[in-house]
């Protein structure tokens, strides 16, 4: 009798468990059916290319905000890779000191960062500063939230290197640099690239600093000092308004996005079968 | 004389060979970081300083928000925030423990990786997205089938009385809790992988079943860390910014019930900093982000110290 009851909550406890699995599963199967289900039947080709129309008028596109956030990314990832990935080398290779145990640390603390702030931060640095919102505004706002990231997966798979290589490369006199460069980095360079990659589909999907930074335009770029339209804007845009129409395009350009975010981060997943950031 | 001339040679090209070289520049970069950090906080602490000078501390206890005659307070947003974030918790940190525990403990070993891959994919949906599907799904769901029951059932709790229309604090509590279930389950899930397996061994060899060796021998032992990722979560759910917005209600009120509409700090941010035109008003919504910083460094800071030692220690965890 007693074993039978141990054995009845160990039964009860893994399908409780299993449940939470379930549930927690639910939101997202419903998320990604509704968003097929409202946006595939918008989806054509004037649909990626042109700009966007007034309400009522039919038609338009979203093709400037997939332009845009290309751009904007494009920014961020030119002055988020290079600090992200030098500092992580710094740290994994260089960092067995206080100054890099306490750049580890801000960088763990600064990936929690709320990403408005971030906003904010780009805002009053450079919005003030040029007098206009601008692409580059909104890079600046998304490399801030990029960089710690990039820096704690690059450290990480560095890390995992095996220092038996780094020691043969040593004792044939190779410099410590050149090590780093040719041994280190080359073992360690699909971890880098997954990290990158992850990252970059992750500030992808921010909306919140890139709102008073990018801000929106409904024309095609005019240039990097100009407001730019980016997706996750134009959808936040279109879906707090009260026009139908609109709500259709907002889920339109919600199936876009989600694809172009998921087959990133799934083919990054599956294609390295290993997981970080 | 010859071989002093020789070594004070040596080191004075060992000091610009190679390594020197390139210990410098990569460190420039690694230093990059701190000053990014600190740019971070004093741009907004500078920005925010006509507004901390014109209402000093009364601007966190103040309640009256008011553009139009520059009255600011930031309570109400505050205890949006505050509230919703640990209606998330709440809600969320049941469900990701029991995740954590049946994916590194109870679950067969085969559906392990797959299932926790699909609970981390939630955590790449962007959230914009996250909050449409809030709006037109889940809003609705919440106003006709789980606000009825909750008022019929439990109205006299002051928490569940007055209308719904949808877009609430209950609604926004329960997004935030969706939002936060990916990072808080598997951070505990990490954790509890850290437990040596010995630990496992020796409570089966006892005679435990699965589930009490997770409770006598693997729960005590990640305790520490897996309230760190709940602290790690209720830091997420501070700094959501665009899920919430879309529906929470946006109405700067406080109110007893969680049928009401709110508002939370990264909300007002982004719904008003555009509109913003007097000086002081911007500065005022600055000084809410600053606030959100502080609160969001103090609460990472925590949660790393608690997740750190676990992880750290194995060693290529990731926090």
């Amino acid at each position: 009798m007693k074993w039978n009851k141990r054995k009845m909550i160990d039964r009860i406890m893994s399908f409780l468990t299993a449940a939470c699995v379930v549930i927690a599963i639910i939101p997202l199967v419903s998320i990604l059916y509704t968003v097929t289900i409202n946006g595939i039947s918008a989806i054509n080709l004037d649909f990626l290319t042109q700009l966007p129309k007034p309400v009522g008028e039919p038609g338009g596109g979203l093709g400037n905000a997939i332009q845009g956030t290309f751009i904007v990314v494009g920014i961020a990832c030119l002055i988020g890779l290079p600090i992200g990935i030098l500092s992580g080398v710094y740290l994994s290779e260089y960092g067995e000191n206080r100054f890099g145990r306490f750049v580890s640390f801000v960088a763990d603390v600064l990936t929690g960062t709320p990403s408005i702030v971030a906003g904010m931060f780009a805002y009053t640095f450079i919005v003030l500063y040029f007098r206009s919102f601008s692409a580059i505004a909104g890079g600046v706002a998304l490399s801030v939230l990029m960089i710690p990231i990039v820096t704690r997966t690059t450290e990480e798979s560095l890390k995992l290197v095996p220092g038996s290589i780094k020691e043969a490369s040593l004792a044939l006199g190779i410099p410590k640099w050149k090590t780093t460069l040719y041994i280190v980095i080359s073992t360690g360079k699909s971890g880098i690239i997954t990290g990158a990659l992850l990252a970059i589909a992750r500030i992808s999907g921010e909306t919140a600093p890139l709102l008073f930074t990018s801000f929106g335009n409904m024309f095609w770029s005019g240039g990097l000092d100009k407001p730019i339209s980016t997706l996750p804007v134009q959808i936040y845009t279109y879906a707090i308004t009260p026009f139908p129409d609109w709500h259709a395009k907002a889920w339109a350009g919600a199936f876009i996005f989600i694809l172009m975010i998921l087959i990133l981060n799934v083919g990054v997943r599956l294609v390295t079968r290993k997981k970080f950031g | 004389m010859d071989r002093e001339y020789l070594s004070f040679f040596r080191i004075s090209r060992s000091k610009f060979s190679g390594d020197f070289i390139f210990e410098a520049i990569i460190g420039f970069f690694a230093l990059c970081i701190l000053v990014f950090a600190f740019l971070l906080f004093r741009e907004l602490f500078v920005e925010s300083g006509l507004s901390r000078n014109t209402f000093g501390w009364d601007f966190l206890t103040g309640t009256t928000w008011d553009p139009v005659s520059e009255v600011f307070g930031s309570l109400p947003f505050i205890f949006g925030t505050l509230v919703s974030s640990f209606l998330a918790l709440l809600i969320a940190v049941p469900f990701s423990i029991g995740i954590a525990i049946y994916l590194s403990e109870l679950a067969p070993e085969k559906l392990r990786t797959p299932l926790s891959f699909i609970i981390e994919l939630l955590a790449a949906i962007p959230s914009v997205i996250i909050g449409l599907w809030g709006i037109f799904i889940l809003a609705p769901f919440i106003r006709d089938y789980l606000a009825p029951p909750l008022s019929t059932y439990l109205g006299f709790l002051p928490l569940f009385q007055g209308p719904m229309y949808g877009l609430s604090m209950l609604t926004g509590g329960v997004i935030l809790a969706i939002m936060i279930i990916p990072i808080t389950s598997s951070v505990s899930r990490e954790v509890i992988m850290t437990v040596p397996t010995h630990q496992r061994e020796a409570a089966l060899a006892l005679g435990a079943t699965g589930w009490e060796t997770t409770r006598i021998a693997v729960l005590p032992y990640a305790r520490s860390g897996i309230f760190g990722a709940v602290i790690l979560g209720f830091g997420r759910a501070i700094g959501e910014t665009m899920a919430v917005t879309m529906v929470i209600g946006n109405s700067p009120r406080i109110s007893e019930s969680l049928f009401s509409p709110s508002y939370t700090m990264a909300s007002v941010i982004a719904n008003e900093f555009v509109e913003a035109t007097s000086k002081l008003y911007v500065s005022s919504l600055i000084e809410i982000g600053f606030w959100l910083l502080v609160i969001s460094v103090i609460i990472n800071i925590a949660a790393r110290i608690l997740v750190w030692k676990l992880l750290r220690v194995e060693g290529g965890g990731r926090a």
